[in-house]
């Protein structure tokens, strides 16, 4: 029997304990798939955040440590300062990225630390509970924007990779999605340019990937899917926003 | 001939490989798991053309295609 698809080696047998339909587990595999496929098993480092992906390290076979809340680029900063020869990344939400770790994110990126950042926005703290995030869209309900995010109190989805694209230390950032099977396919190709960025050194790389919260949107998988490509994209533009050759 | 197999514990029924499978070859099975989930499974009378699409959106690595 030939194999077309088997799970990947840098997966642990652990089942996941994600909710169903949730994007995380499509993205910690993806990034499995890369570790295999470039050879980085002995070399990658992870470092996880707080929030729905803080279990990664169960998950993942390599290295993994765990950060404070929205520390992960700065503690991806030491371990990458230490052990320059490795390829660390860390594993951060939007509430840990664009919220509590706002400092850490920003001047890791203008310092340009070889380090790659995954940034998972579905929009909402899903592991308190579905509040609102910088990133939740204009309008979106959440438990703590009932009546949706008004910006005129609430301020307006921070453009995390626009932002950072005006940095000088940055050399690659791309907004995916994992809402589709075509963009799930974009999602790998992005992770494996950001990763090599690091391992030519060119500058601080991140991707950006719009994944679904079904439970805290209140929706099917299915839904959730469809809510990224019709609704979530419009705010969010996917493609390269920054690279430099 | 294309074979799909689905690790019915890890599956927790969230039926996106079902949506997503252009072959409709997949369905929600009256199988209720050890988590308390109906699983996805393949129908055998279906023809598979392997193109993955199931692997890509299943969220929870269920799923290995191997060919005859
Ligand atoms: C210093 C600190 N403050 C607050 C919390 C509580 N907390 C745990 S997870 C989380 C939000 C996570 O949201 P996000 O980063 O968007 O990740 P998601 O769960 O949506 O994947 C918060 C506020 C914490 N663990 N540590």
């Amino acid at each position: 029997m030939k194999k077309i698809y088997t799970r990947p080696n840098a997966l642990k047998d652990t089942h996941f304990h994600y909710c169903p339909g949730c994007g995380h587990g499509i993205i910690n595999r993806i990034i499995a798939e890369v570790i295999d496929e470039l050879g980085l098993r002995g070399k990658a480092i992870c470092v996880a955040p707080a929030g729905c992906g803080m279990l990664i390290y169960n998950y993942l076979d390599i290295d993994t440590l765990e950060s404070a809340h929205g520390r992960g680029a700065a503690v991806a900063t030491g371990i990458k300062r230490v052990l320059p020869e490795n390829l660390i990344f860390s594993y951060q939400g939007d509430g840990d990225l664009a919220a509590i770790g706002t400092a850490e994110g920003f001047h890791a990126a203008n310092r340009g630390e070889l380090i790659t950042v995954i940034f998972v926005n579905n929009g909402v703290y899903g592991m308190t509970g579905g509040q609102m995030a910088p990133t939740t869209l204009k309008e979106q309900i959440t438990t703590t924007t009932p009546s949706g995010r008004n910006p005129v109190n609430a301020g307006y989805p921070v453009k995390v990779c626009e932002v950072f694209s005006v940095l000088d230390g940055t050399s690659y950032l791309e907004r995916v999605a994992v809402s589709s099977p075509a963009n799930i396919k974009k999602t790998k190709k992005a992770i494996i340019k950001a990763f090599q960025h690091q391992l030519n050194r060119t500058g601080f790389s991140l991707v950006e990937i719009l994944s679904p919260c079904p439970t805290n949107w209140k929706m099917s998988p299915l839904e959730a899917f469809k809510w990224i490509d019709e609704v979530m994209t419009k705010q969010f533009p996917l493609g390269v926003i920054k690279e430099v050759k | 001939m294309i074979e799909i197999k689905i690790d019915q514990e890890r599956c927790k029924g969230c039926s996106l490989c079902v949506e997503f499978c252009p072959k409709k070859a997949l369905f929600i099975s009256e199988k209720l798991n050890m988590k308390g989930y109906f699983v996805a499974a393949f129908d055998e009378k279906k023809e598979c053309t392997g193109c993955i699409s199931c692997v890509l959106v299943c969220p929870d690595v269920a799923i290995e295609v191997y060919k005859n």
